[in-house]
């Protein structure tokens, strides 16, 4: 994909990561204090409200891994000791740090002021920052976030998270960047998130026309980009989603789909809902399997890990500490299986959906676990054929084009077959 | 006459089926896929051909001169093919000798030449059985075994002059080049001179000769299998191989609901409707373990033939409990035990008891097993796997009726020809 074809959204966000990079590569000059956390449960408005950077190391393996940088970054935290079985976004990160911790787009990244884990659903997240801690030796922050293992969140549980971001975060905050905690500023942040969010939610949905001026999955990758890491909260992540929704909304106007690795995809075959995230060292190429064939992503639960905001939620800045343990807590994986079911179940029918896929990857636990149940259920409620593919996130020994292209156009002519079967001769 | 073709490019063989227009079968043809699909995909089309021109044959040269007359001009047209293709071995081998150093090409070319008449000598006998014993369809297996049985006798009796290795380095260096040779002559000549052998039997000449003259003419062909993207068809005429697999198995058994098909590099788990067309379906992914590559694996370390792993498994009295179906591992596990002592038929009835307990879990990942159950692919005709199948599928899923064809290993490539006779009848 060449910058011509890509939309100009997509060429705004490049320059606003890009310019976040350079930023914290001069971080060490600039005295801006950097904080490391993850994109799950993320509280950056509260980071940025310090003055800090934020520097989110998902973003960094997955950006590597576009670049065609992850496989030698695995290759050398294998060599120091960690199995082929580990999480590849952690052994990408570990490999990245001992080769200089260079980042994606070749500027160095500070070392750490502080590790915020704002999200422990995810098991390897703990482990990951131990290890970058021992490599850092800098302080370090736990939120215990609860399970929403009933479906939702109770009263308890919202004022258990608020409270340690309150005696817990904001002290630690304070030490590691000198600056007191600044309530006025957060509230104002905390406006600017509702304002992105609402513009993001209007993005999404608008995949429920047809053709769909988007792809929920792929395309959505790049929409959620900014508001799921270093910009939610910012003027510029603002001026983003703004500019996002009028070209989106300028192209549901004229009719017209999203551009793809194969060109802007008008003519529609199939809608799809897509349950989990992508793979990224072949990212380009797994888009064109979908893309080529006219199938079209329509909603996706990886466009959520940042955030379930299509759901309602918005940060609400009349409450910051609540509206931050809530959104803690309401991010994707960290609900129950029927939760998740349910969403799904949702999006098939809500964006009239022709099928629904499963590409489960083999270093996330927390998504994988229960997928095939989560497959045969939502085939169950819905009607709908599902199907289910596997490949990883960031470790390409795991992306095997053959197998997956066929699995995919066996399934896309699956869905052709079901659809016309009756008109066919026998 | 109308004809419709489908070829299944298969990992292992290519397959091609032949149909008329009241959707009979009226040839099949099969060849190793090598790795040149172009080449295999004209082999295997070519002899569908000729089995369909035999097909058209069967029923003249019977009413002519009677099923015992036909039986033998079948053989002696397999013998003819067959001396052919030894020839242009001879060729070969004899090229490649002239390349040696000359002291020793003296002593070669004798053993040579005593091997290969030796082997045109039993192939000669073998016509005149009324009931030869059953072998591989393929050119390889058959010259191949012969080859190095006599090559031992031939270095036996050179006195040392030759080795038994130096045989067997030349036919494994000359057997590659004669299969990616098209067989230069086509059935016109083979039954012609087939039929000089069998004497000429008043009315058989006329018979074959309408038969040979017979246009037959392919209106429409579809592809399927790993090597699809290579034929020069249009998309349209290109199936994936779960819908082709599912279809075949409609075709051969409209009671159909679950397939299981195992091949030479996957498994595929099939849900179909009253229809055959595709409903569920799951392959294994990442890796082939447990397909039947993997048996084709074990019979090479145990020294035997793939077709007779199934009847030597059978004998089993206490199946030996084997739970890796890596391929390679398999192999360290089976000397393990035949280290301990282990009988040869308890391990493999471990061996293909641990394949279908793969396969049953991507059946149950598919939906489970419905009544009736089909099953396909190369793997089908191996009793030891059906025998294993059957015991788990009545202790998973109760009473099943199973079907297994004597022609499974078409499965595709029928369900392709099914594809291109409704296509073209559209």
């Amino acid at each position: 994909m060449s910058d011509q074809d890509k939309d100009r959204s997509m060429l705004l966000q490049k320059e606003m990561l890009a310019e976040h990079y350079r930023r914290l590569e001069a971080a060490p000059e600039t005295r801006e204090p950097v904080v490391y956390t993850f994109v799950p449960g993320n509280l950056t408005e509260l980071i940025r409200s310090f003055g800090a950077l934020p520097v989110l190391p998902e973003i960094n393996a997955l950006q590597s891994a576009m670049r065609g940088k992850s496989q030698g970054y695995i290759a050398a935290a294998e060599k120091g000791g960690h199995s082929e079985d580990v999480c590849s976004y952690v052994k990408c990160d570990i490999g990245m740090a001992r080769a200089g911790n260079v980042g994606p787009t070749g500027t160095r990244l500070p070392k750490p002021d502080l590790l915020l884990l704002s999200y422990t659903g995810c098991y390897t997240f703990m482990k990951w920052f131990e290890l970058l801690r021992e490599e850092y030796r800098c302080p370090t922050v736990f939120l215990q976030v609860p399970y929403e293992g009933d479906g939702s969140q109770t009263p308890a549980m919202r004022a258990y998270v608020a409270r340690q971001i309150r005696e817990t975060l904001i002290p630690a905050l304070e030490k590691a960047t000198g600056r007191r905690y600044d309530e006025d500023r957060l509230k104002e942040s905390l406006a600017r998130s509702r304002a992105a969010e609402d513009d993001l939610v209007a993005v999404l949905q608008s995949a429920r026309k047809t053709p769909s001026p988007i792809d929920a999955y792929f395309g959505a990758v790049y929409y959620v980009g900014p508001i799921f890491s270093a910009f939610r909260g910012t003027e510029e992540g603002l001026a983003y989603y703004r500019a996002l929704r009028e070209e989106v909304e300028q192209r549901a106007a004229r009719a017209e789909g999203p551009a793809t690795p194969a060109g802007r995809l008008d003519a529609q075959k199939y809608r799809l809902v897509v349950e989990g995230p992508p793979n990224w060292t072949h990212f380009r190429e797994f888009w064109r399997m979908f893309a080529e064939e006219g199938a079209v992503v329509v909603a996706s639960t990886y466009s959520k890990v940042g955030g379930t905001y299509d759901l309602g939620f918005r940060h609400d800045p009349a409450d910051p500490l609540g509206t931050l343990a809530d959104y803690c807590s309401g991010c994707y994986t960290n609900r129950s299986l029927p939760a998740r079911v349910e969403m799904l179940e949702r999006y098939c029918r809500e964006y009239s959906a022709d099928g629904f896929l499963v590409h489960s990857v083999k270093s996330c636990n927390s998504f994988s676990a229960g997928q095939l149940t989560m497959l045969r259920e939502v085939e169950r409620r819905t009607g709908l054929p599902g199907a289910f593919i596997e490949s990883d996130l960031v470790d390409a020994r795991y992306f095997s084009a053959a197998n997956l292209k066929n699995r995919l156009e066996s399934y896309f002519q699956m869905l052709e077959a079901r659809r016309t079967g009756a008109a066919v001769p026998a | 006459m109308r004809c419709f073709v489908g070829i299944d490019l298969g990992s292992t063989t290519t397959k091609a089926v032949v149909l008329d227009e009241a959707s009979e079968v009226l040839g099949r043809g099969i060849t190793n896929s090598r790795s040149n699909y172009d080449l295999a995909a004209e082999i295997a089309r070519t002899e569908a051909f000729v089995s369909a021109r035999f097909r058209l044959l069967e029923r003249a040269v019977e009413r002519a001169a009677g099923r015992e007359t036909l039986a033998r001009l079948l053989r002696a047209f397999r013998l003819e093919q067959m001396l052919t293709q030894l020839s242009a071995l001879r060729g070969k081998v004899e090229e490649e000798i002239g390349k040696r150093p000359v002291p020793g090409q003296k002593a070669l070319r004798a053993a040579v030449a005593a091997i290969f008449d030796g082997i045109v000598a039993e192939e000669e006998a073998r016509f005149l059985e009324a009931d030869p014993p059953a072998r591989s369809d393929f050119f390889r297996d058959a010259a191949g075994s012969a080859y190095a049985r006599l090559a031992e006798r031939a270095a036996a009796a050179s006195g040392g002059a030759v080795t038994f290795d130096a045989l067997l380095g030349l036919y494994d260096q000359c057997i590659v080049r004669v299969e990616n040779e098209p067989l230069e002559l086509g059935f016109r000549e083979h039954i012609g001179q087939a039929l000089e052998r069998v004497g000429n039997a008043s009315g058989v000449r006329e018979a074959v000769d309408a038969a040979v003259d017979a246009p037959l003419d392919p209106v429409a062909t579809v592809g399927t299998g790993y090597g699809r993207a290579r034929l020069p068809f249009p998309k349209e005429q290109i199936r994936s191989e779960i819908l082709c697999h599912g279809l075949g198995a409609h075709v051969l058994f409209p009671g159909t609901r679950t397939v299981l098909d195992i091949g030479g590099q996957d498994t595929k788990a099939i849900q179909v409707d009253p229809a055959g067309i595709v409903t569920s379906f799951q392959m294994n992914d990442r890796c082939a373990a447990g397909c039947g590559r993997y048996l084709g694996y074990i019979a090479d370390e145990m020294n035997m033939g793939l077709h007779e792993l199934g009847p030597l498994a059978l004998g089993s009295r206490r199946p030996v409990r084997i739970t890796s179906t890596c391929t390679v591992f398999a192999g360290a596990e089976l000397r393990e035990r035949l280290s301990l002592g282990e009988r040869r038929e308890d391990i493999l009835a471990g061996l293909h008891r641990a394949v279908i307990l793969r396969a049953m879990s991507l059946l149950a990942r598919s939906g489970g097993i419905d009544d009736e159950f089909t099953f396909t692919g190369g793997v089908a005709k191996n009793p030891a796997a059906v025998e294993a199948l059957r015991r788990l599928v009545a202790e998973n899923y109760g009473e099943r009726r199973i079907n297994i064809s004597a022609d499974s290993i078409y499965t595709g490539a029928l369900g392709a020809a099914h594809f291109a006779r409704r296509g073209a009848a559209a």
